[in-house]
C-alpha cells in the first residue's frame, strides 16, 4: 500500500468526484468530500515522511517507466506543496456546508462539491507528476473546475469574472503548451528528469529560448504576477466565499511551484537566470506588484476585493524571494507559500462567516462587528497581523527570511522596499479593524449573532496555526530549507 | 485557412462566424490527414468541425446574431500579437526542417514506440497503444477534463424543471411531421447506421483510426440528430437526463476501476499486464475496457452539453421557488 | 531554409490571428472562436513536428517501415478534447452572461458594471 501512495494522492479525489453524482443529498456529499480530502491530507503527511527518510519517490504509472510512460516524482518540494494544498482543502471544507447554504442554490450544491474535488485533484496532479505534458492536462482540470466554481457566485459579476479568467487562463495554458511543444521538438522527451538531462545540449538554440519565454509568460499569467494579474481581484471577490478561500490558499501556490520546478529542475538555474535577465525582471515586477496592489487594496470598499489585491501583493513577495536566486531566497519564497496559505485561508473563511451572518462584505457591513461577532473578528485581526508581518505570527517568519536573503546578496534597496510594503498592509488592515471595532452599525441594521461553530473551528485552527508556526518555526523552516537545498543540488 | 481566420475577424453576423469556424475546423482536419495524423484528423473533424460548431450555433441562437462591437484597443492588441509572433518565428529558426527524419523529436522515445509496441502491447495502431497504455494516465486526465466540462455546463445551465406537457408535444409533432417529412424519414433510417458506425469505430480503434473519443462523439451526434428533428422534449423522454449524467460518471469510474484492479493485483495503477495470465492479453483487455469507459463518458457528456444548451433556446427557465439567486 | 521552415511560419501566422481575435474583439463568442483558432494552430504546430518525409500514418502494416511520429498525435488528441471542454464552458458562460447583462459585448458589460459601482 505504501508504494502506491503517490498515485493514491491524486486518484482518491479524482474518483471521488464522479462518485458524488450517485449520492444525491448535498449534506451526504459534503461528508463524503470531507472524508476524501482528509484522506488526501493523511497521504500527503505520509509522503512527506517517506521523502524525508528515503529520498525522492518515483512511481511509474501503467508499469511503464519514464520516458516511455508517465512517472510521478515526489521530492521535498512536491511533498511540501502537497501538504499545504490538502491541509487547506480539508480545513476550508469544514465550513463549506454551512457557507454554501446561503450562497449557492440547492440544486447546484452537489455540483459545487464535484468541482471542488476535481480542482483539488487537478492541483495535486500538477504537483505530483514528473511529466511535462501531464502537467498541462491536470492544469486544465484544475482551471476548468475553478472557472465553473467561480461562476457559482451570486452576483452576476461572478459570471463576467469567470469568463475573463477563462480567457486569460486558457491563453496562459496555451502558452505553456507551446513551451512544452518546443522543448519536445528539440529533445524528444516529455519526462522532466529526462528533459533536464537533454536540454543542456540544445540550450543555446533560439527554439529553447522561445520555449522558455513562452513557458514563463504562461506561468506568470497563472501566478497573477503584475501586470498579468488582472483576472484575480474580480474572480476572488465575486466567487462564493469558500471558493475564494480554497483558491486563494492553493491556486497561485501551485503556479509558483510550477515556476520553481521548471526553472530549477528542468531548465537549470544557470540557464534560467542567464538567458533572460530573469532576476532583474522578476524583482522589478515583484516589487511593482507589491506596491501597486497594496495601494489599490487600500482604496477598496469591498473587503474581498481588498484582500484579493493583497494576494497579488503577496505573490509579489514570493517572486522577489525567488528572484534573489540564493538558497535562502528560495527558502523565503517557499515559507511564504506556506504562510500565505494559512493567512489568507483564515481571512477568507472568516469573511465567509461574515457573509453568512451579515449578507455582504462591504467595509460598511463590518461596522460594529467587533462586538457582535467577537471570535470571527478576532480571527480577522490575527490574520491581518500575520499579513503585516508582526513578530509571533508566520507572516513575520517569511518576511524575516526574505529580508535576510536580500541583505545577504547585497540588495539593500529591496530589503527596504519589502519593509515599506508591510507598512502599506498596516493601512488596509487598519481600515478593517477601524470598521469592526470603532464604528457603530448602521441605524436599523439587524444585530447578528456570532458565526456558527462550523466556521469558527476552521478559522481558529488556521489562526492557531498562524501563531504556532510563528513561534515554533522548526517544521516549516526545515521543510522549506530541505526543499530549497534539494533544488539547488539537483540543478546544473 | 488564413483567409477564413481573417474573415472571422471582419464578419459581423455571428451565425456566419460559427459556420466559418466550422469550415476552419474541417480544413484543419484535412491538413492533419495530409500530415499522416489520421486519428487526430478524425477527432478534429468530429470535435472541431462538428461539436464545436454545433455548440456555437446553439449559443448564437440563444444570444442573438449580430456583433455590435466597435474595435477596442486594436493597437495594444496588435503590439502584443506582433511581439508574440516575432518570438515564435525567432524560435523556429533553429528547428529541424519540416519532415526531417532525424529531428530530436523523432529520435528518442518515438522509435521505441514504433518498434516495440507490437511486442509489448500487440496492437496495430501505434497511436492507440501510446494513448491507451504507455500514456494511459494522460487519457484518464482527458476523460476527467471532459467530465469536468459536463459538470461545469450543468452547473451553469441546468434548470431541473420539466416543461413539456403532452398536449404541446403532440402539436409540435404534427406540424413538424408535415414540414420536414422527408428529412425525418431519411433520418430515421440513418440513425441506426450512425449508431452502428459509432460502435464500429469504438471497437476497431486497435486496427485503424478510431477509438473511444471519436466513437463517443459519433454516437452522441446520432442522438442529437434525433433530438433536432423530433423535438427536444421527445428526445428527453427517450433518453432520461439523470441516467445520462450517471453514465458520464460511470465511464470515468470504469476507467479508474481498471486502474484500481491493477493496483489490487499487485502492479502499479493502470498496469494492464496484471489483468490476465498473458501480459499481451492483459494489455488488450485493459485497452478495450478503458476505451469503453472513454466512449461512454464522451457520448454522455456531449449529449448532456447539447441538451442543456438547447433547453435555453427559448429563454431562461423560471427559477424554482426558494432559489436565492 | 525558407522551404524547410515555411510550414511553421504559416502556423505562426494563424496562431497570431487567433490570438488577435481573442484580445481585440469585444464580442464574447468571437473571443471564444479566436481562442479556438489559437489553440488549433498550436495543434498544427505539434503535428507538423511529427511528420516524417516518406513516412505514413503510424498504424503498423506489412511492408511499411517508415512511420510518422505517433507521440504528438496522442498529445494533440488530448489537447483537442481539452479545447472542446474550454469552448463548451466558455459558451455556457456567454449564455449566462447574456441573460444576466442583456449583452455579450465586452464594452457594454464593462459599462454596466461601472454603473453599478
Amino acid at each position: 500500500m505504501l508504494d502506491q501512495l503517490p498515485i493514491l494522492q491524486v486518484i482518491i479525489p479524482l474518483l471521488a468526484a464522479p462518485l458524488c453524482l450517485f449520492l444525491r443529498k448535498p449534506r451526504l456529499v459534503w461528508m463524503f468530500t470531507l472524508i476524501a480530502s482528509a484522506a488526501c491530507f493523511m497521504i500527503s503527511v505520509l509522503l512527506l515522511q517517506q521523502v524525508a527518510s528515503q529520498g525522492d519517490i518515483l512511481y511509474s504509472i501503467g508499469g511503464w517507466a519514464g520516458p516511455l510512460g508517465i512517472e510521478y516524482h515526489i521530492d521535498e518540494l512536491s511533498a511540501f506543496v502537497l501538504l499545504i494544498i490538502t491541509a487547506m482543502s480539508t480545513i476550508v471544507l469544514f465550513a463549506a456546508n454551512t457557507s454554501i447554504q446561503k450562497e449557492i442554490p440547492e440544486n447546484r450544491q452537489v455540483f459545487f462539491y464535484i468541482l471542488y474535488l476535481l480542482s483539488l485533484a487537478g492541483m495535486l496532479g500538477i504537483v505530483a507528476t514528473g511529466d511535462a505534458f501531464n502537467v498541462f492536462v491536470f492544469l486544465e482540470i484544475s482551471s476548468l473546475s475553478a472557472y465553473a466554481m467561480i461562476a457559482l457566485g451570486k452576483d452576476r459579476r461572478a459570471l463576467w469574472a469567470a469568463f475573463q479568467y477563462l480567457v486569460m487562463g486558457t491563453i496562459g495554458a496555451t502558452f505553456i503548451l507551446i513551451g512544452i511543444g518546443l522543448m519536445y521538438e528539440m529533445t524528444g522527451t516529455l519526462n522532466m528528469a529526462d528533459l533536464a538531462e537533454r536540454l543542456p545540449e540544445v540550450a543555446d538554440t533560439r527554439t529553447i529560448f522561445a520555449a522558455f519565454a513562452f513557458f514563463i509568460v504562461g506561468v506568470c499569467l497563472k501566478l497573477a504576477l503584475f501586470p498579468l494579474h488582472m483576472w484575480l481581484p474580480n474572480a476572488y471577490a465575486f466567487a462564493p466565499s469558500m471558493v475564494t478561500a480554497f483558491l486563494a490558499a492553493t491556486a497561485t501556490k501551485v503556479a509558483v511551484y510550477l515556476l520553481i520546478r521548471f526553472t530549477y529542475s528542468i531548465f537549470g538555474i544557470s540557464f534560467s537566470f542567464t538567458t533572460l535577465p530573469l532576476q532583474e525582471i522578476f524583482v522589478a515586477l515583484g516589487l511593482v506588484g507589491i506596491f501597486a496592489a497594496s495601494i489599490t487594496a487600500i482604496y477598496q470598499t469591498n473587503v474581498k476585493h481588498m484582500l484579493a489585491y493583497s494576494s497579488v501583493a503577496q505573490v509579489g513577495y514570493m517572486i522577489v524571494g525567488y528572484s534573489i536566486g540564493t538558497t535562502v531566497g528560495l527558502m523565503a519564497t517557499l515559507l511564504h507559500l506556506f504562510n500565505h496559505a494559512l493567512m489568507k485561508g483564515a481571512l477568507f473563511v472568516a469573511l465567509g462567516a461574515v457573509m453568512y451572518r451579515v449578507g455582504g462584505v462591504q467595509l460598511s457591513s463590518l461596522n460594529g462587528l467587533g462586538r457582535q461577532m467577537p471570535y470571527t473578528m478576532a480571527g480577522i485581526v490575527a490574520g491581518g497581523l500575520s499579513l503585516i508581518g508582526v513578530p509571533l505570527t508566520v507572516g513575520f517568519v517569511s518576511k524575516w527570511y526574505l529580508v535576510q536573503a536580500a541583505l545577504e546578496t547585497g540588495w539593500w534597496p529591496v530589503a527596504v522596499l519589502v519593509l515599506l510594503g508591510s507598512l502599506l498592509a498596516v493601512i488596509y488592515i487598519w481600515r478593517i479593524v477601524e470598521a469592526a471595532y470603532f464604528k457603530e452599525p448602521a441605524e436599523g441594521a439587524t444585530p447578528v449573532k456570532e458565526a456558527p461553530l462550523t466556521f469558527l473551528i476552521p478559522i481558529w485552527i488556521l489562526v492557531g496555526a498562524n501563531i504556532y508556526f510563528g513561534i515554533d518555526t522548526r517544521f516549516s523552516v526545515d521543510a522549506a530549507r530541505a526543499a530549497s537545498q534539494s533544488l539547488f543540488g539537483i540543478s546544473l | 485557412m488564413a483567409c477564413v481566420a481573417i474573415a472571422i475577424i471582419r464578419v459581423k453576423d455571428l451565425f456566419a462566424v460559427a459556420m466559418l469556424s466550422g469550415i476552419y475546423g474541417l480544413l484543419t482536419a484535412s491538413l492533419f490527414v495530409d500530415m499522416d495524423a489520421v486519428d487526430v484528423a478524425f477527432t478534429e473533424a468530429s470535435v472541431g468541425a462538428g461539436i464545436s460548431t454545433l455548440l456555437m450555433l446553439t449559443t448564437v441562437a440563444i444570444t442573438g446574431s449580430r456583433d455590435k462591437a466597435v474595435r477596442n484597443k486594436p493597437k495594444l492588441a496588435l503590439f502584443a500579437v506582433t511581439l508574440t509572433g516575432v518570438l515564435l518565428i525567432f524560435g523556429t529558426l533553429d528547428m529541424p526542417y519540416f519532415g526531417s527524419v532525424d529531428a530530436p523529436a523523432n529520435l528518442h522515445v518515438a522509435p521505441h514506440y514504433i518498434q516495440n509496441s507490437m511486442q509489448e502491447i500487440g496492437v496495430d495502431n501505434i497511436v492507440t497503444s501510446v494513448l491507451a497504455s504507455y500514456r494511459g494516465f494522460d487519457t484518464f486526465g482527458e476523460v476527467v477534463v471532459i467530465f469536468t466540462a459536463a459538470i461545469g455546463v450543468l452547473t451553469l445551465l441546468s434548470t431541473g424543471r420539466r416543461r413539456e406537457e403532452d398536449g404541446v408535444v403532440e402539436k409540435v409533432n404534427t406540424t413538424m411531421h408535415n414540414q420536414y417529412l422527408i428529412i425525418r424519414i431519411v433520418a430515421k433510417m440513418l440513425i441506426p447506421f450512425i449508431l452502428l458506425f459509432a460502435l464500429y469505430v469504438q471497437f476497431h480503434g486497435d486496427f485503424g483510426p478510431g477509438g473511444g473519443f471519436q466513437a463517443g462523439v459519433i454516437f452522441a451526434a446520432a442522438i442529437i440528430l434525433y433530438a433536432m428533428l423530433f423535438g427536444l422534449s421527445v428526445a428527453k423522454r427517450v433518453i432520461n437526463q439523470s441516467v445520462v449524467q450517471l453514465l458520464a460518471a460511470v465511464g470515468v469510474l470504469i476507467y479508474g476501476s481498471v486502474g484500481i484492479v491493477s493496483l489490487l493485483g499487485g502492479g502499479n495503477f493502470l498496469d494492464y499486464s496484471i489483468l490476465s495470465e498473458d501480459p499481451i492479453a492483459g494489455q488488450h483487455l485493459g485497452i478495450l475496457l478503458i476505451e469503453l469507459g472513454v466512449g461512454i463518458t464522451v457520448a454522455a457528456v456531449v449529449i448532456i452539453i447539447f441538451f442543456n444548451f438547447a433547453d435555453r433556446i427559448d429563454g431562461p427557465a423560471p427559477e424554482k421557488e426558494g432559489d436565492p439567486s | 531554409m525558407i522551404m524547410g521552415l515555411y510550414n511553421y511560419w504559416i502556423v505562426v501566422i494563424l496562431m497570431m490571428i487567433g490570438f488577435y481575435i481573442v484580445i481585440a474583439q469585444g464580442n464574447l463568442i468571437k473571443k471564444i472562436v479566436g481562442l479556438n483558432i489559437f489553440q488549433t494552430s498550436v495543434f498544427i504546430l505539434y503535428i507538423s513536428i511529427s511528420k516524417v518525409d516518406g513516412g505514413t500514418a503510424p498504424i503498423l502494416a506489412d511492408g511499411i517501415s517508415k512511420y510518422s511520429n505517433p507521440l504528438p498525435h496522442v498529445l494533440i488528441l488530448t489537447a483537442i478534447v481539452v479545447g472542446l471542454a474550454t469552448t463548451a464552458l466558455g459558451l455556457a458562460l456567454a449564455v449566462r452572461i447574456k441573460e444576466a447583462y442583456g449583452t455579450i459585448e465586452e464594452e457594454n458589460i464593462q459599462m454596466k458594471d461601472d454603473e453599478e459601482c
